[in-house]
C-alpha cells in the first residue's frame, strides 16, 4: 500500500474507529441486558415462599474476595494496554496473562459457590432466590469465560509475534470487555450481597 | 474523492480533536493505573467493613450505592478511558445506562417492588 | 472483534483462500452463499421475507376461512390458537423487520455514498442467523402429529404471555421453538442495529453531514437505536422463559411466588419501541418517494427528522399502555395514558409534513406514489386508533377487542406493509434496470387498497360489538356474522392482490421496460449510478454538498428562482471504471472478500437450539460450529490479496 498512508484509509466521518464504536454500542446495549436481570432480583427479593434464603447463604468473605480479585484483573487489563501503547510487547503479555489467570480465578470461585449452595439445598428451581441468583451470576459467569477466552486468544496470537504497538487496539477492545464485565460485578456485588434487607 | 483528501483540501484536521490518543500526553501513566486500582481496593473493603457495621438499613443503602456508584465511575472514567475519549461514546454509553435504570425503576415500582 | 494480523499462513489458511476466491465469482450459487455484499444480502433478506409473507398470509386466510362463518368447524380451537400466534410472530419478526433490513441493506450504503456497510462479514451472520431462527420457529409446526391435522406450532399468542407460556400450559414443543427462533432472530437484529449504526455514522461521504442525509437514513438510524436497546430485554425475557421451561425456573411462577406481570412489562417495554422499529422504515421510504413524484423537496425536512427522534425517546415511556387492564392502578395507567396521548404528537408531525410535500407538487401519480399515498392514509386513521385506546376508560371497552385487531392492523398492514410495497416498486428498477409494470402496479394498490380496507374496517365494529379476540368461533346471534364475512371477503382480495404482485415481478423481471439509471428523476444518490448498481457501487466516492444530493446534480435555479436542467451531459456515472481493478486515482478499489465463516457461525445457534430441545450432546456442537465460525472470522484476512 505504497499509494496511501494508513491515517488516510483509516479516516471515518466521526473520526472514531469503526470496531471502537461497535464495541461501545455492544457495552450500551449490554445495560439492558444486565439491567433486565437485575431488576428480575432485585423484584423478587424477599419474595421467596421456601428457604433457603440469602442470608442463610452468602459468605460474605469469601465473595469480597472474589470481587477482589476481579476489580484487580481490571488494573492488570489496563497495565496491559499501557504496555501495548508504548510499544512494550512483554509487560504486555505478562499483564494479559496475569488478567487472564485472575479471571479463571473468579470463575473458579464462583463453581466453587454455586456447588457449595447447590449442596445446602438451593437449585434454580427451589425458590424465586435460586431463580433470579443463579441466572444472573450464571450469565454474569458466562460474559467472564468469554472474556477470558478473548484474553487467552490475544495472548496467543501474541506469542506468535501478531500484536505489536501498531495493533493496540486489539488489546484496547478486549479491555473494554473487561472493565464491563467488571462493573457489572460492582453493581451485582452491592445489590445482590451487600444489601439485603 | 477520500473522506482524507476532502479534509486536506478544506483544511480540517485528520483526527478528532476529542479523540483518545489525539494527544498521547493524555494517556495516564501506569503508575497511575496502580493508583487508581489501590483506590478500588480500599472502597471495597469499605463497603465490606460497612455491611459488618450495625447502622439504619436505609443510610447503609444510601452509602453502598454511592460508594458502587464511585467505584464504577472510576474505572469507566479511568480504565475504560471516558474521561479522555471522544465525548460520543459518553454519550452512548451514559444513554444506554440511564435507559435501564430508568424504565427498570419504573417497572419495578409498577410491580410494588422495592430497593429497601 | 478485533482483528490480529497473523504473521505466517499455514497450508490451511492457504486452501481456505482458494475457497473464498472461487465463491467472488459472480454467478456461482457459492458467490451468494458467501457474500458480503449489503446489494445481495438486502436481496436475501427481501426474497426471504416476502415466502414468510406467503406464508404468514396462508395462515391469517385460514384463520379468515374459519372464522367467515358462526360456529365453524373449518378449523379446530387448537389450530386455531396455534395459527394465530404463528400468524402474527411471523408476519412482525420474519416479515416487516426483515423486508425492512431488505432495505436497509440495499440503500444505506448507496445513500450514504459508500462501498458498503462497516462489516461486511457480520451483516453476513445477521442475516444468515436470521434464517435460522426463522426456520427453526416454523419447523415447530412438525413437532406435533401434522399428518393427522395436529400443528405442533407455539399457541401462545406473538405475545406469548405468561402464565400460557409455561409447560403447564403448553407442554408440546411448540413454544420452545418460538422462545428459541426469537432468541436467534433477536441476536440477528442487535447484530444488523450495531452494523447499521457505525455504518451511518462513520462512512458518510466527504461532505455527507447528518442533516445532509436522505430521511430513509435517518429512520433507519433511529430504528437501529431502537434495535440495540429494546432487543435485549425481549433477549432476557425470552432466556427468564427458557430457564422455566427447560429447567423448571421460577420467574413466572406464581405458585413460588412469581409474578406472571413481569413477563407483560419486559414484553412491551421492547414491545412499543418495537412497534417503532416496524413502522419508522416505511416513513422513511415514504419520505423518499413523496419528494420524488411531486418534484419537490420534502417539507420541513428538519421537523421530519426531529420528530423521528422524538419518537425514539417517546416510544421508551409508554409500554404500560398495552397493560391498563391489568391492575396496575390509577396514577400508572393516567401516567401512560397521557404519554401515549403525548406521542401521538410528533406522528402528527410527519403526516402534516408528507401531506405538504404534496400540496402544490406536479404529482404523477405512479404505483410508488399510489403506495405512499396509501400508507399517509392509513396510518393515520389507525393512529386515531390508537390515540382512542389511549383514553383509558374507553381502552377498557377496547381491550382484547376486535377493535384493537383493526387498529394493529391499520399500522402494521395500513402503515408498515403498504409503504414497504411503495419501496418495491420505487427501488426495483435499481437493483435489476428494469421498471414493474405501471399497469399490473395500479391494479395491484387498488386490490389490495380495497381488500385491506374491507377486511379491518369492519374489524372497528365488530369490535365494539363486543367480539374478544383470540377466539377460534362465534355464537350466530351476536350480530358479528355480516362483520366477519366482509373482512373474509376482503382479505382473499389482499391475497389476489399479493398473486398480481408476484406475476408483476417475474414477468418484469425478464419483460419489463428497461428503466436506466434515474427513472424517477429522483433525488438521492442511489440514482446517480448505474441500475443494477456495480459491485464497488460508485466509481468514485461523491462529493456531497447538499441535501438531495443528486437532484443538486441535475438541476438548479436560474437567476428568476426557475429550476432548470444543469446541462454539461447528464450527471449520471454511467460507464464502468475502465478496469475494475482501477478505481479512483489508480488505487484499487479493496472490496471484501467472501467468507464462509458467518453462515458457520450462525449454524451453530439453531444447533444449540435443538440440543437443548432434544439432546444435550449438540450444544457442545452447536458451540463448536460457533467457535470455529468466529476464530476463522477473526484470523482470515477482511480483503484477500489476490
Ligand atoms: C399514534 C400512535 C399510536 C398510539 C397512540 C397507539 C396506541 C396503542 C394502544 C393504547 C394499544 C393497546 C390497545 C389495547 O390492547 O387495549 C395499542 C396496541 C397495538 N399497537 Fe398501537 N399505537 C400507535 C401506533 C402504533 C404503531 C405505529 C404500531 C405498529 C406499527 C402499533 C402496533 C400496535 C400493536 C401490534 C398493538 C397490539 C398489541 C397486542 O396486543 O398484540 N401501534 N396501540
Ligand atoms: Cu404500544
Amino acid at each position: 500500500m505504497a499509494h496511501a498512508t494508513a491515517a488516510d484509509h483509516l479516516q471515518t466521518s466521526t473520526g472514531l474507529d469503526n470496531r471502537k464504536l461497535l464495541m461501545w454500542l455492544f457495552l450500551a446495549s449490554d445495560c439492558l441486558f444486565f439491567g433486565s436481570f437485575i431488576a428480575a432480583y432485585l423484584l423478587y427479593r424477599g419474595r421467596s415462599v421456601v428457604g433457603p434464603y440469602p442470608a442463610d447463604l452468602f459468605d460474605i468473605p469469601f465473595t469480597s474476595v472474589s470481587a477482589f480479585i476481579l476489580l484487580m484483573s481490571s488494573v492488570t487489563m489496563v497495565l496491559a494496554l499501557a504496555a501495548i501503547q508504548r510499544g512494550n510487547v512483554r509487560n504486555m503479555r505478562i499483564w494479559l496473562f496475569t488478567t487472564a489467570i485472575l479471571g479463571t480465578l473468579f470463575i473458579a470461585g464462583q463453581v466453587f459457590e454455586f456447588t457449595e449452595f447447590n449442596h445446602e439445598g438451593l437449585s434454580l428451581s427451589t425458590n424465586l432466590f435460586g431463580t433470579t441468583f443463579f441466572v444472573l451470576t450464571g450469565f454474569h459467569g458466562a460474559h467472564v469465560t468469554v472474556g477470558v477466552l478473548i484474553l487467552l486468544s490475544l495472548f496467543v496470537v501474541s506469542m506468535r509475534g501478531g500484536i505489536q504497538q501498531k495493533d493496540s487496539l486489539a488489546i484496547e477492545l478486549a479491555g473494554l470487555y473487561w472493565h464491563f464485565v467488571d462493573i457489572v460485578w460492582i453493581v451485582i456485588f452491592t445489590l445482590v450481597y451487600l444489601i439485603q434487607p | 474523492m477520500t473522506l482524507a483528501e476532502y479534509r486536506k483540501k478544506r483544511g480540517e484536521p485528520l483526527i478528532r480533536e476529542d479523540a483518545d490518543g489525539a494527544h498521547d500526553d493524555k494517556h495516564p501513566s501506569a503508575l497511575k493505573y496502580v493508583q487508581i486500582g489501590l483506590i478500588l481496593a480500599i472502597i471495597t473493603a469499605a463497603e465490606v467493613g460497612l455491611y459488618y457495621v450495625d447502622m439504619n438499613f436505609t443510610l447503609l443503602v444510601v452509602l453502598l450505592i454511592a460508594l458502587s456508584v464511585v467505584k464504577f465511575s472510576m474505572v469507566v472514567l479511568w480504565f475504560m478511558h471516558l474521561k479522555f475519549d471522544a465525548s460520543l461514546f459518553s454519550v452512548l454509553f451514559t444513554g444506554g445506562l440511564a435507559l435501564t435504570v430508568v424504565v427498570f425503576t419504573v417497572a419495578i415500582a409498577a410491580l410494588g417492588g422495592s430497593l429497601t | 472483534m478485533a482483528s490480529v494480523a497473523v504473521p505466517k499462513r499455514s497450508p490451511l489458511s492457504e486452501a481456505l483462500k482458494g475457497v473464498r476466491l472461487s465463491a467472488a465469482d459472480y454467478g456461482s450459487i457459492w458467490s451468494w452463499i458467501a457474500t458480503v455484499d449489503h446489494k445481495r444480502i438486502g436481496i436475501l433478506y427481501g426474497v426471504s421475507a416476502f415466502v414468510f409473507f406467503m406464508l404468514g398470509g396462508v395462515e391469517a386466510l385460514l384463520l379468515r376461512v374459519q372464522l367467515a362463518q358462526p360456529d365453524s368447524g373449518f378449523l379446530d380451537p387448537d389450530a386455531y390458537n396455534r395459527l394465530f400466534t404463528m400468524h402474527g410472530t411471523t408476519m412482525i419478526f420474519l416479515v416487516v423487520m426483515p423486508m425492512s433490513s431488505a432495505f436497509f441493506n440495499l440503500l444505506v450504503p448507496l445513500m450514504i455514498g459508500a462501498r458498503d456497510v462497516a462489516f461486511p462479514r457480520l451483516n453476513a451472520f445477521s442475516f444468515w442467523l436470521f434464517l435460522a431462527g426463522a426456520i427453526f420457529l416454523n419447523a415447530s409446526f412438525f413437532t406435533g402429529d401434522i399428518l393427522n391435522g395436529n400443528l405442533g406450532a407455539p399457541d401462545a399468542g406473538w405475545f406469548g404471555y405468561a402464565p400460557l407460556n409455561l409447560r403447564e400450559f403448553t407442554p408440546g414443543h411448540g413454544l420452545d421453538f418460538w422462545m428459541l427462533g426469537l432468541q436467534m432472530f433477536g441476536i440477528a437484529s442487535l447484530a444488523g442495529g450495531f452494523n447499521f449504526i457505525v455504518t451511518i455514522l462513520n462512512m458518510r461521504a466527504p461532505g455527507m453531514t447528518l442533516f445532509r442525509m436522505p430521511v430513509f437514513v435517518w429512520m433507519t438510524l433511529i430504528t437501529s437505536f431502537l434495535i440495540i436497546f429494546a432487543m435485549p430485554i425481549i433477549a432476557v425475557a425470552l432466556f427468564e422463559l427458557t430457564f422455566d421451561r427447560l429447567f423448571d425456573a421460577n420467574f413466572f411462577n406464581a405458585e413460588a411466588g412469581g409474578n406472571p406481570l413481569l413477563w407483560q412489562h419486559m414484553f412491551w417495554l421492547f414491545g412499543h419501541p418495537e412497534v417503532y422499529i416496524l413502522i419508522l422504515p416505511a416513513f422513511g421510504i415514504i419520505s423518499a418517494i413523496l419528494p420524488t413524484f411531486s418534484r419537490k423537496p420534502l417539507f420541513g425536512y428538519a421537523f421530519v427528522v426531529f420528530s423521528g427522534i422524538a419518537i425514539g425517546f417517546m416510544s421508551w415511556g409508554v409500554w404500560v399502555h398495552h397493560m391498563l387492564t391489568t391492575g396496575l392502578g390509577t396514577v400508572a395507567n393516567s401516567a401512560f395514558g397521557v404519554t401515549t396521548i403525548l406521542i401521538a404528537v410528533p406522528t402528527g408531525v410527519k403526516i402534516f409534513n408528507w401531506m405538504a410535500t404534496l400540496w402544490g407538487g406536479s404529482i404523477r401519480f405512479r404505483p410508488p406514489l399510489m403506495f405512499a399515498v396509501g400508507t399517509v392514509a392509513m396510518f393515520t386513521l389507525g393512529g386515531l386508533s390508537g390515540v382512542l385506546h389511549s383514553m383509558v376508560p374507553s381502552d377498557f371497552q377496547q381491550q382484547d377487542s376486535y377493535f384493537v385487531v383493526a387498529h394493529l392492523h391499520y399500522v402494521l398492514f395500513g402503515g408498515a406493509i403498504f409503504g414497504l410495497f411503495g419501496g418495491i416498486y420505487y427501488w426495483f428498477p435499481k437493483f435489476t434496470g428494469r421498471l414493474l409494470n405501471e399497469k399490473l402496479g395500479h391494479i395491484n394498490f387498488w386490490l389490495m387498497f380495497i381488500g385491506f380496507n374491507l377486511t379491518f374496517m369492519p374489524m372497528h365494529v365488530s369490535g365494539l360489538l363486543g367480539m374478544p379476540r383470540r377466539i377460534y368461533t362465534y355464537n350466530g346471534e351476536m350480530g358479528w356474522n355480516l362483520w366477519n364475512q366482509m373482512s373474509t371477503v376482503g382479505a382473499f382480495l389482499i391475497a389476489l392482490s399479493v398473486l398480481v404482485f408476484l406475476f408483476n415481478f417475474f414477468r418484469s423481471l425478464r419483460h419489463g421496460e428497461e428503466s436506466g439509471p434515474d427513472p424517477w428523476d429522483a433525488r438521492t444518490l442511489e440514482w446517480s449510478i448505474p441500475s443494477p448498481p456495480p459491485e464497488y457501487n460508485f466509481k468514485e466516492i461523491p462529493t456531497v454538498s447538499s441535501r438531495d444530493a443528486f437532484w443538486h446534480q441535475k438541476y438548479r435555479e436560474d437567476e428568476t428562482g426557475k429550476i432548470v436542467p444543469v446541462l454539461a451531459g447528464g450527471a449520471v456515472d454511467d460507464e464502468a471504471p475502465e478496469d475494475e481493478a482501477e478505481g479512483e486515482h489508480g488505487h484499487g478499489i479493496h472490496l471484501p472478500s467472501p467468507s464462509y465463516m458467518p453462515l458457520i457461525a450462525a449454524s451453530g445457534f439453531p444447533v444449540i437450539a435443538t440440543g437443548l430441545i432434544y439432546d444435550y450432546a449438540l450444544v457442545p456442537v452447536g458451540f463448536a460450529l460457533i467457535l470455529i465460525g468466529f476464530f476463522g472470522w477473526v484470523l482470515e484476512p477482511a480483503t484477500e490479496e489476490e
